[in-house]
């Protein structure tokens, strides 16, 4: 992907001279209660080679340079892969290139001219800080609530001491695949929470590993999910939104472990 | 810099958690487990939308077959239930699934909205101050919640023209159900009232037969493709089903011309009974 991108990049650099000229609509609030609105920024001689961040931090160095507050945005690895980066950008999560985070959403992707409007992602649960920056740990509460497995600890197992199915390993491992950036909540137009908390129960629930709590971990993850989050109506924003492609199936497969845990939550409990 | 107090923000529920009723109630009480319910009833009421659609084409079939096929759902339980029992049971059952399926969706919208609204930027009534670009949500997902109001007052305005015969008047005939539908779809005002109606209830159905799987956690990979012809094809036969009765009225095609028993409830509903017996 990378060799095919420098390709376009070195063509398109040879035919318009590899800048863009932009203008941009961002959304600035100073604090959680505080009003917010959009700003106007002009962005002339943007490099078609940066991502999207390097621009907020060209539009940010001429901020400090001009003695102005900069626009506060979260990111932190930007390869892709840590789940900081956001923004609603032209009114989708991570922009409009699918299966990619903001960070890894390329300045090439535009054309010159474009008016580009970035927004905070939005949720009751997501409450802005302040621009750019909102407040996820909701997610967290939900990982808290059974996002883990617990193991005995001491000396080493043996490899291959837990025979894992080839089917369920991967199945487990592509759910695994979310970042937790929230994009999800961001594109549901009912601010549901389905899509991480299905990945992030799949990914255990799929494996051996996680079986022992298995009905315990759903039945507390979904419902700390509910006490933040919207209600699904099957839309699949959230699954074409999400940067790492997690699939609506497991929403389907939370929704059945999520009955079951229901009835046998009941059972382990003797209470049949 | 003291974060806490936005930290505590993001960290404090948004919903309160209610005390659990007993199981299976609790159940309930949860937003999945709710939009389980409405699966359910969702295709309850669908099965007698489709049941009664295929009933109905008995009107093709001229006024003393409609009369058997009305008799005959009274009738449903043969000499071992006392006659309409059977039929109430049902109809108690669907008023039962209506309202659940009603209640379910109401407050589950209101959760959403809950869930969205005052999302950071004053003024917020809806998500996004800046215009949203969807990608999956379609016109019928995004219209659930007006498309199924529109189908609920139908079926009121539906029970008010030909079953209480309301403002039929005089030209009402109990038991008469060809005469009453061909009576009251011939005036264009309630012929559109249908059309609409029964486009709203396809587009519901397009969105809802899909959605249900969702819900109720009905997935395989190897089957999930099928789910949106299944949607598509209920939604389509629903539809010309139920808007020819409107159309063909309009058009002339089905008429009370040729009919053989006089328009009354005396007389003519035994000739009809007498015609039914015949067939």
């Amino acid at each position: 992907m990378s060799g095919a991108n420098g390709v376009t990049s070195q063509a398109s650099q040879q035919s318009h001279g590899g800048t863009l000229s932009l203008t941009l609509r961002i959304w600035r609030q100073d604090g959680p209660d505080a009003p917010g609105r959009f700003h106007t920024f002009d962005a002339p001689n943007i490099s078609e080679d940066m991502s999207f961040l390097e621009l907020l931090d060209i539009i940010n160095e001429r901020l400090i340079e001009g003695g102005d507050v900069p626009i506060e945005f979260d990111h932190d690895c930007r390869e892709g892969i840590c789940g900081m980066c956001s923004l609603m950008i032209n009114g989708r999560a991570h922009g409009h290139e699918l299966a990619t985070t903001t960070c890894q959403l390329h300045m090439r992707k535009f054309t010159d001219g474009d008016v580009i409007t970035v927004e905070p992602f939005r949720a009751k649960a997501f409450p802005v800080v302040r621009d750019l920056v909102v407040d996820r740990s909701s997610f967290d509460r939900i990982i808290e609530a059974g996002g883990y497995i617990s193991v005995n600890t001491g000396a080493v197992g043996d490899a291959n001491q837990t025979p894992v199915p080839k089917q369920a390993a991967d199945t487990s491992m592509d759910a695994a695949a979310c970042i937790g950036c929230g994009a999800c909540v961001a594109a549901c137009p009912n601010s549901a929470a389905q899509l991480f908390t299905s990945a992030k129960l799949a990914h255990l629930n799929l494996i051996p590993q996680g079986q022992p709590q298995r009905w315990e971990r759903t039945e507390a993850m979904v419902e700390t999910m509910e006490q933040f989050f919207g209600s699904c109506t099957n839309h699949g924003e959230c699954t074409e939104a999400c940067p790492k492609e997690i699939s609506l199936d497991f929403i389907a497969f939370m929704n059945r472990d999520y009955v079951k845990a229901k009835i046998k939550n009941r059972k382990l409990t003797g209470q049949s | 810099m003291a974060p806490t107090a936005t930290q505590a923000a993001g960290s404090a529920p948004v919903f309160k958690t209610k005390r659990p009723l007993p199981f299976p109630l609790n159940i309930y009480q949860s937003a999945i487990g709710r939009k389980w319910v409405m699966a359910w009833t969702g295709i309850g009421l669908l099965g007698f939308v489709i049941v009664h659609m295929i009933g109905n084409l008995h009107l093709y079939e001229g006024p003393s077959r409609m009369y058997e096929y009305a008799e005959t759902l009274r009738d449903l339980g043969g000499g071992l239930l006392p006659r309409t029992l059977l039929l109430w049971i049902m109809r108690v059952g669907l008023l039962a699934m209506f309202v659940v399926h009603l209640h379910s969706a109401y407050t589950l919208k209101e959760r959403s909205r809950l869930a969205s609204e005052r999302a950071g930027f004053v003024g917020g009534a809806k998500k996004y101050a800046s215009k949203r670009d969807y990608i999956a949500a379609n016109y019928a997902s995004r219209t659930m919640r007006w498309t199924g109001p529109i189908v609920g007052l139908y079926v009121l305005f539906h029970l008010a023209d030909l079953t209480w015969g309301w403002w039929l008047g005089d030209a009402y005939v109990r038991g008469d159900p060809y005469h009453n539908v061909v009576e009251s779809l011939s005036s264009i005002p309630v012929a559109i009232i249908y059309v609409v109606a029964n486009v709203a209830l396809a587009v519901h159905i397009f969105h809802g037969t899909w959605s249900m799987f969702q819900s109720l956690g009905v997935n395989n990979p190897r089957y999930n493709g099928l789910r949106r012809n299944l949607a598509t094809a209920l939604a389509g036969v629903v539809l010309v089903g139920n808007l020819s009765f409107p159309v063909l009225v309009q058009a002339g095609l089905v008429d009370e011309d040729n009919r053989d028993c006089p328009v009354n409830d005396t007389t003519g509903l035994e000739c009809l009974g007498k015609a039914a017996e015949a067939h």
